[in-house]
């Protein structure tokens, strides 16, 4: 994994974040460098979702602040953070059912059509050549995430692990610099969390995007991850690589729910 | 014999022919492959030029006259134009099985003596790394696809396609042309031409040598047979190692100069035959079975109307199809029928599973239930049967149009002769027949008579009409006390048609007569019960009910019925037969992974119910100590009730043919 020593690409720095009464996050700093793949961790209720979600501009924290590019915001919406290259995934799968997955695919590619929708209804001349184009980014998408097969069925009738697959692949399609992952083998067998698990490295490597994770299979994280961030009840209890995290007491006493 | 020389034609090798389509059909097309979603198409110029680019290529790389080099990976173009450029410099192609393991691999490799490998993709150049130790010989690895393979650093690993580039390059050269036109007219028809490892279910995979005049010769008399064009176009998805893609899609796709088709993936390939709807095609069956299947379960979750219309006319189809297909009389009123039932049943299910332009299609492998072959000819699909061999480079025999039947798999094939041996064993001549094993002279020996017939290993009989019958392996054939003729295979087979009848055990060597031990189907049978309302606890209680016993035995005796009529099986009726009261399982070792039953195991397990069988007695009880493969002991306790079975007459004349 390359860029465990890369430049910083998104930091988090003291972020709040609570709903009415409710902490979810206290005063939480990190940062994800460029190029590595960063693994988000902790018990239930830990916060890593909220913190997924003020990454990309779903909650705002109430203190704190987003560094993302150089860029520093208290604010941002969703759209503006998938304009600058922040694209996810869900945990429980957000995909037009009654769409194909190569339709649903193609949606990612939408924030990157140039010409408007009387252009694209029209289906002529430019707005063809650029359809074209998209079509090829998709079949590609499709090609590395073996999922020919599927290309023409509406995701709504595929089995579970491949519709995640095909949410990573709308994801992909954005061509993001952070690709934000939340929970993507929740659910799966072996056999899928290990072809999962190679997309996701591949796309790391081949595809040059960098990945922040939240995931619960603890050997998936400390085999992909070149950094891994604990979180318990919104709070940051570790930050470092896997080797010296997994070691780490209060980690341990976090998942095994030891009282002190 | 030797027909290639007698009708005089020049091209006797796969790269001549190459040439000769570049130079009479060069803008018709030769291969597709569905990539990104799109269809691309090459032309047989275009073809010629890839495959010459790859041959410079392997020259480059040192490869040369009478070295071997394998192929390992799934039907894509560039592995077949891998296999026309080896041909093309003198150099042995073997074609490998990509699904086979590491292990399965490296025994095929090192036994080939293969000094480069064409790989398709990083599963594969994966297993060969791992297996490189065991590879002495192996200098150079070319792959097709590039995926995750960009920072490999291992010596000799080469992107096919940096190889063609170079090719390329070095053809623009005239003198390089030159060079390659010299290399094919070098090529002999009686050098080896590939060499196919058999599959290796019956003791270690042996390395098939075909020389290319033979094979050649084959392809064309079999193409002619069939009336193929280079109009047609056949969906080549059947594994590149196996004989049955190198001739029924190289080998007569190279002689007819008709278009490959090559899937996207495997996963895909439905799909894609219908979307290219070939004209000539091949599926084992289990493959026909399994779009019944799923064509019956879609009709099932259809509308009341769409089922009645299926009901309808799949009725009339099963009447008249067949007659039809077979061009016998009938009547105008049944012939009005069909053609209603074509335009609204019979063509958009043909259209739904790709068979739309299906002219010729076949079957083989193994025994095809009679209900499904007549459900596919009925429909209109002209599908028939072939037996065939890697030995005989595939076709022995195969049924002519309007010459079909499901118990039997046609008369010889043009130009081979056959013939039974005393002891039953099918023994074939033919044009295509190989050359030798690989490396193994005395297993070559082992294969032929002395006069010069291949051993098939398989017993058979020549029906009526002409028509070859295969019964079984023929060392599994064995004979009743008074001389007939014992194939249990073949009866098993027939019991096993019965969807009631999972598994059945036949014995009779040796024996006064023929008996037979039946597993029931716990899921036909189960839903039998439901239906009317028997009330059963297990599989045991199922297969002690009377009720299920009466069932079986009117399927014994329709089966008897059946053997009744077939003059060289009348004597092996089943006298007397019981249910068994345990399921057979692999898992204890009843039967082999691939759900064969292992006879003699199981005629030690089961000893005190065989005894019952041939002792008279009207029921059998087993009570043993069994261990299990895992070491786990258990006790095997049952009972069985015997029937016996009255035998039908045996059939006076022969039926007509």
């Amino acid at each position: 994994m390359s860029g465990a020593g890369g430049d910083i690409l998104l930091s988090v720095d003291n972020v709040s974040l609570s709903f009415g009464g409710v902490r979810a996050i206290s005063d939480v700093s990190f940062d994800i460098r460029k190029g590595e793949i960063r693994a988000i961790i902790g018990p239930n209720g830990a916060g890593k979702t909220s913190m997924l979600n003020v990454v990309n501009g779903f909650y705002h924290p109430q203190n704190g602040q987003i560094t993302y590019r150089g860029r520093t915001r208290t604010r941002m919406k969703p759209h503006e953070a998938a304009e600058r290259g922040i694209a996810r995934t869900f945990q429980n799968v957000a995909l037009f059912r009654g769409m194909t997955t190569l339709d649903n695919i193609m949606t990612g590619r939408n924030l990157k059509m140039k010409r408007g929708l009387v252009w694209q209804a029209l289906r002529f001349g430019p707005a063809l050549n650029e359809e074209i184009e998209h079509r090829q980014a998709c079949e590609e998408i499709i090609d590395f995430l073996e999922i020919e097969h599927i290309r023409k069925t509406p995701v709504g009738a595929l089995p579970y692990g491949l519709q995640k697959r095909v949410e990573l692949g709308r994801a992909l399609a954005m061509e993001p610099e952070l690709l934000l992952l939340d929970e993507p083998m929740a659910g799966m067998n072996l056999e899928e969390k290990e072809d999962m698990s190679r997309f996701i490295v591949e796309a790391n490597r081949l595809r040059g995007a960098t990945i922040a994770l939240i995931e619960h299979d603890m050997g998936v994280v400390m085999d992909l991850s070149d950094r891994v961030v604990v979180l318990q009840y919104g709070r940051k209890i570790a930050d470092d690589v896997p080797a010296v995290v997994k070691a780490d007491q209060a980690v341990i006493d976090a998942y095994l729910g030891v009282g002190r | 014999m030797g027909s290639a020389a007698v009708r005089g034609d020049a091209n006797d090798t796969f790269a001549k022919l190459l040439r000769a389509h570049a130079a009479v059909r060069g803008a018709r097309p030769a291969f597709r492959h569905k990539d990104f979603g799109l269809w691309r198409t090459w032309t047989w110029a275009q073809v010629y030029d890839e495959t010459r680019a790859i041959a410079v290529g392997l020259i480059a790389l040192g490869l040369d006259r009478g070295d071997t080099i394998a192929i390992v990976g799934a039907n894509r173009p560039k592995l077949y134009w891998s296999i026309t450029a080896a041909q093309m410099i003198g150099a042995v192609p073997v074609p490998v099985y990509a699904d086979s393991v590491a292990d399965e691999i490296a025994a095929v490799l090192d036994h080939s003596e293969a000094g480069v490998i064409i790989a398709q993709d990083q599963e594969q150049v994966d297993k060969i790394l791992s297996v490189r130790g065991r590879l002495p010989r192996l200098r150079h690895l070319l792959y097709d696809e590039p995926r995750g393979l960009t920072d490999y650093d291992e010596p000799g690993l080469h992107a096919l396609e940096a190889i063609m580039a170079k090719g390329r390059a070095a053809l623009g050269d005239p003198a390089a042309a030159a060079d390659i036109d010299r290399r094919i007219d070098a090529g002999k028809g009686a050098d080896p031409s590939v060499i196919l490892y058999t599959s290796g279910t019956t003791g270690r995979s042996k390395g098939v040598v075909l020389s290319g005049e033979r094979s050649i010769a084959a392809a064309r008399d079999t193409v002619a047979f069939d009336s193929l064009t280079d109009r047609d176009e056949v969906l080549a998805y059947l594994p590149l190692a196996w004989v049955g893609d190198h001739y029924l899609n190289y080998a007569q796709g190279y002689v007819a100069g008709f278009c490959m088709a090559c899937p996207e993936s495997a996963d895909t390939a439905a799909n894609d035959l219908r979307e290219i709807g070939p004209t000539y095609h091949f599926a084992p069956p289990r493959v026909f079975e399994a779009l019944l299947t799923r064509v019956q379960i879609r009709m099932e979750d259809a509308g009341a109307f769409k089922r009645w219309l299926y009901r309808r006319f799949m009725d009339a189809a099963k009447r008249w199809g067949e007659k039809i297909a077979n061009g016998d009389k009938v009547p105008l009123s049944a012939r009005l029928a069909y053609r209603l039932g074509d335009l609204l049943i019979y063509a958009p299910l043909k259209n739904a599973l790709g068979f739309s332009r299906v002219r010729v299609a076949y079957t083989a492998g193994e025994a095809i239930g009679a209900d499904l072959f007549a459900f596919y000819r009925s429909i209109g699909l002209n599908l028939k049967q072939l037996y065939g061999q890697t030995e005989a480079f595939l076709f022995v025999t195969a049924q002519a149009d309007r010459a079909v039947r499901s118990d039997a798999v046609g008369p010889p094939a043009p130009n081979v002769e056959l013939r039974i041996a005393p002891d039953g064993e099918v023994q074939f001549r033919s044009p295509g027949m190989f050359v030798g094993y690989f490396r193994e002279d005395d297993k070559t020996r082992e294969a032929m008579t002395e006069d010069g017939y291949v051993k098939t290993g398989d017993a058979g009989f020549f029906e009526p009409d002409g028509q070859l019958k295969i019964v079984d392996r023929a060392k599994d054939v064995g004979r009743l006390e008074n001389g007939e003729m014992f194939a249990p295979k073949y009866i098993e087979n027939k019991l096993k048609f019965f969807p009631n009848i999972r598994e059945a055990v036949a014995f009779g060597d040796g024996r006064a007569f023929v008996t037979a031990m039946i597993n029931i189907e716990l899921a036909s049978v189960g839903d039998w019960a439901e239906r009317h309302s028997v009330s059963y606890a297990s599989y045991q209680d199922l297969a002690a009910n009377p009720r299920v016993t009466a069932m079986i035995e009117e399927h014994v005796d329709a089966v008897n019925r059946a053997l009744s009529l077939e003059p060289a099986m009348a004597g092996a009726q089943i006298r007397r037969f019981l249910i068994l009261p345990k399921e057979l399982d692999a898992d204890d070792g009843e039967l082999t992974r691939t759900q064969k039953v292992r006879r003699r195991f199981i005629a030690e397990r089961y000893a005190p119910l065989i005894e019952g069988l041939y002792g008279g007695a009207r029921e059998a009880s087993i009570s043993a100590e069994i261990t299990y493969e895992d070491g786990r002991k258990g006790k095997l306790v049952g009972t069985a009730h015997i029937v016996d079975m009255p035998p039908h007459p045996k059939a006076k004349e022969a039926r007509a043919a």
